[in-house]
């Protein structure tokens, strides 16, 4: 399986990207955002990190750059492309995925362990993972999620919630909610369900030695599920 | 030619700094703040001399990249 980190100026995610990607088997390129083209990919991965310094909003500037024309079209035409926090900012500033991450409701910068419930388990990115409750990192200050009404009308009628923060046992509660995002949204599919954005950091949990390993779920089960 | 764009959250956007400058404000004795919502200010100087034009193309600058209108709205003012 092959695929694809997109490096922008400002990501930091990037390598830690590859290394987790390398490690369950794919077969990894870094591809810089000026480029043009997209590497032939079975997946193509928008990294964390504060691309552009955040200027403007997050996320805004590392949209526009010409590599995300050819992201957008390979995701248009069904091409699996996922975003991890600063990358799921590019992905809806994009419109690939509906809704925009807003600064955390309490202003803190938040860098923890956090448990995110799968609420979706028909694409390929959930599908056969035992598990209902995944733990993972997050470390970000715009991850409040938000739409407008009629837009999360749409995201549930087509069940494109993926994951929502919860507790260790699944329960989804505002106390569990760690930046103010809408429903406890923690990452989101497009309608075709090709296309994930989220907040959580799974290339920080695939080394026992560092972490947890429900990355390592995660990853093992997303290249089973690409084969 | 310059023209200004003002960004503006949209009413039901939760605005978590305008509050925390409210409640400083608030500290600080001025009481009689109702609200604050805090927004972004442009100024764009262009090489286009015709007012329409020069809008026309700040409006579509706006809608592309300026604005995220999901949560803001932009107001474009009238060169002088």
């Amino acid at each position: 399986m092959k695929s694809t980190v997109i490096t922008f100026p400002g990501s930091n995610c990037d390598r830690d990207m590859d290394v987790a990607l390398k490690k369950f088997g794919f077969k990894n390129k870094m591809v810089w955002h000026a480029d043009a083209e997209l590497p032939k990919s079975d997946l193509v991965v928008l990294p964390g990190g504060f691309s552009y310094g955040d200027y403007l909003r997050c996320g805004s500037m590392a949209s526009k750059s010409k590599i995300m024309q050819s992201v957008i079209n390979f995701a248009s035409s069904g091409g699996m492309v996922l975003g991890i926090c600063n990358g799921f900012q590019i992905l809806v500033e994009t419109g690939l995925v509906p809704g925009v991450l807003l600064r955390n409701k309490y202003l803190e910068f938040i860098c923890k362990n956090v448990f995110v419930k799968i609420s979706d388990k028909k694409n390929k990115y959930f599908k056969n993972i035992e598990n209902e409750v995944l733990e993972f990192h997050i470390a970000h200050n715009e991850g409040n999620y938000f739409c407008t009404n009629d837009q999360l009308k749409v995201i549930e009628d087509n069940n494109q919630i993926a994951i929502n923060y919860c507790d260790r046992n699944g329960k989804i509660e505002d106390q569990f909610n760690p930046n103010g995002s809408i429903k406890n949204i923690a990452g989101i599919f497009n309608k075709e369900k090709n296309v994930l954005g989220m907040m959580p950091h799974p290339e920080r949990m695939i080394d026992t030695s560092l972490s947890g390993e429900d990355g390592s779920l995660f990853f093992k089960n997303l290249i089973n599920n690409l084969k | 030619m310059k023209i200004s764009v003002i960004i503006t959250l949209k009413k039901d956007v939760l605005d978590p700094q305008g509050k925390v400058i409210h409640q400083t404000l608030d500290g600080m004795g001025f009481n009689d703040v109702n609200e604050v919502r805090q927004g972004k200010y442009f100024e764009i100087d262009t090489t286009e001399t015709d007012n329409d034009k020069a809008k026309a193309k700040v409006e579509e600058m706006c809608k592309k990249l300026l604005a995220n209108l999901v949560i803001e709205n932009y107001k474009i003012i009238d060169p002088k």
